[in-house]
């Protein structure tokens, strides 16, 4: 289990980015963390990578707490940050080095051909188009089965069409191992459709407003009533979150609770 | 392009063949394109002067009596090619051109190797750890704003007349480019790629060896060829402190003793001599830097 207690950050130039973040994820679960620009999102995210430390508060991974890059904690970025000096295999056997050849050679292929890019394998990243490149660094993080992959904004520099094809896949990706996904986006959509539970956060400090679980089977379906519903709950949220005359108190009392309309 | 010739429609069988003929078409014309302009400039100087000692041909007395005021027709301060090609082949045929050539390429690799050691070892520290830039940069750019030629003296007093001092020179001159470039490219390593490197937990050594090294070799390359450049170009000052061999030596006993064509022959020698040289590093370093050019290769050769 991640547990993440009273996470706060302030940057050495003052700025108070993060307050007191509280959460317990459990393995497996897939948690999406939404919010208004500047609500500390990211740097949550990065706290829970071990890039940057929590200045108060603790992460910790079944009981082991977090201050570096953790073996078990794998990260996709916006961006996809491939090497650009090394193939498509090469990049996603990156992280396995310590692997003995022939084991690498063989996760890598296997990696290959679960993200359909077996034919790019000799391929240099900049051959490559946006969403294969994602793709790439997805197959890159998974290969080392981390039991935490968090995603930061993985998919908003993609077009619509191959952000929904990205979501399914990583859905997909996700059910082979069901590792725990921390998933940061500013998208209702994708964070009702990959979600269990969507955190919405506020800005300046940032810290936890509401959560609301999605109690939708997957797979789900992006034009029912029901997936509507749970969109414009996490709305409303997000609405209240940039409101400043609705206090944090008042968010917190209606966390949970199922609403039917 | 006489290679493309129009094929009736039911002939083409094989697209690939007229694409890969004119790739190679273009392979080859592309240098072939370059040494145009040489080959025709010296036609034309070739020409003028053999229309000088022949006569003047028609050309109207007004230009006539110009281009003898200038000294072309004659040829004896303007050599034509043939006669800068015989002087070459008679400084080759002696053995001479074959010992300046010798002594002078010693020297550049002398100089440019230890000023690429250098300029690597101090570029590398300073642009991986900020505390040894801070003390050693603002050093390195006072020495690097010195004329380079300002040492001559100094290091003639110290070194001595003979090779010491001359292969100090050029290593002074390679060294900062290569310096600048081997720090600049360090700094200006994509910090997003690093922090790849540390999500995978790499440490220090496996840091610089997976991320660092290969995201400055494009720049490191580009540091030398620059450096390489201006090791040719500072050899003909060390050689023109006074030296009894080297390419460097017969452009000034061309000069002392009346022999322009010794003089260009020098200086053809120091083109061709520098163009092979920075293609070699160019060829030698091609295949570590393949990724980079992988778009030019896709839409060419393949």
């Amino acid at each position: 289990m991640l547990a993440l207690e009273r996470v706060g950050k302030t940057y050495p130039n003052g700025v108070h980015a993060l307050e007191r973040f509280s959460a317990d994820i459990r393995l497996g679960e897939i948690v999406a963390i939404i919010g208004g620009s500047g609500c500390g999102k990211s740097t949550l995210l990065r706290a829970i990578a071990g890039l940057d430390r929590a200045t108060t508060g603790s992460v910790t991974l079944d009981h082991t707490a977090i201050t570096a890059p953790h073996a078990k904690i794998g990260i996709i970025f916006q961006e996809p940050r491939l090497l650009p000096w090394l193939s498509v295999a090469d990049n996603i056997g990156f992280g396995l080095s310590e692997l003995p050849a022939g084991v690498r050679r063989e996760k890598v292929a296997r990696a290959l051909a679960r993200v359909g890019l077996t034919d790019k394998a000799n391929a240099w990243p900049r051959e490559l188009s946006g969403g294969q490149a994602q793709r790439v660094a997805i197959a890159r993080a998974l290969v080392p089965q981390p039991e935490v992959l968090l995603l930061d904004e993985p998919f908003s520099a993609l077009d619509a069409f191959t952000r929904r094809d990205l979501q399914d896949h990583l859905l997909d990706l996700w059910n082979d191992t069901r590792p725990t996904l921390i998933l940061v986006t500013h998208d209702v959509d994708e964070a009702v459709v990959l979600a269990d539970r969507v955190l919405v956060m506020r800005p300046r400090p940032g810290r936890l407003f509401e959560e609301i679980k999605i109690n939708l089977a997957r797979p789900r379906d992006r034009n029912s009533p029901l997936f509507d519903n749970f969109k414009r709950r996490v709305l409303t949220a997000l609405d209240r979150s940039l409101d400043r005359n609705v206090p944090d108190a008042d968010a917190k009392s209606t966390a949970g609770e199922a609403m039917w309309w | 392009m006489a290679m493309t010739v129009e094929l009736p429609a039911l002939e083409r069988t094989d697209a690939m063949t007229p694409r890969a003929s004119s790739a190679r078409l273009r392979r080859y014309a592309r240098p072939a394109l370059g040494l145009l302009l040489p080959v025709g400039l010296a036609a034309l100087w070739e020409l003028l002067v053999w229309l000088g000692t022949t006569g003047p041909h028609g050309i109207p007395q007004p230009i006539w009596d110009w281009l003898k005021w200038v000294g072309l027709p004659n040829g004896r301060l303007v050599p034509p090619p043939t006669r800068i090609f015989a002087t070459i082949m008679e400084l080759a045929s002696s053995g001479e051109l074959s010992r300046h050539i010798s002594a002078t390429l010693t020297r550049v690799a002398a100089g440019f190797g230890l000023g690429v050691i250098a300029g690597t070892i101090l570029g590398a520290v300073s642009g991986y750890w900020g505390l040894a830039r801070q003390l050693l940069d603002p050093t390195v750019q006072a020495l690097r704003a010195i004329p380079s030629i300002a040492w001559v003296p100094l290091f003639i007093l110290w070194l001595g007349i003979f090779e010491t001092s001359k292969i100090a020179l050029i290593a002074v001159g390679v060294f900062f480019p290569v310096y600048l470039g081997v720090m600049g490219a360090i700094l200006s390593v994509d910090r997003k790629i690093v922090e790849v490197g540390r999500t995978f937990r790499l440490s220090g050594p496996a840091m610089i060896r997976r991320i660092l090294l290969p995201a400055v070799l494009p720049a490191y390359v580009v540091a030398l060829r620059v450096g390489l450049g201006l090791g040719w170009m500072f050899v003909v000052a060390a050689e023109f402190m006074g030296a009894s061999e080297g390419l460097g030596y017969l452009l000034i006993d061309g000069q002392q003793l009346g022999k322009p064509a010794q003089i260009v022959a020098a200086i053809v020698i120091f083109a061709i001599l520098g163009k092979t040289t920075d293609w070699l590093i160019e060829i030698a370093t091609a295949p570590l830097l393949r990724w980079q050019d992988a778009f030019g290769r896709q839409s060419g050769a393949n």
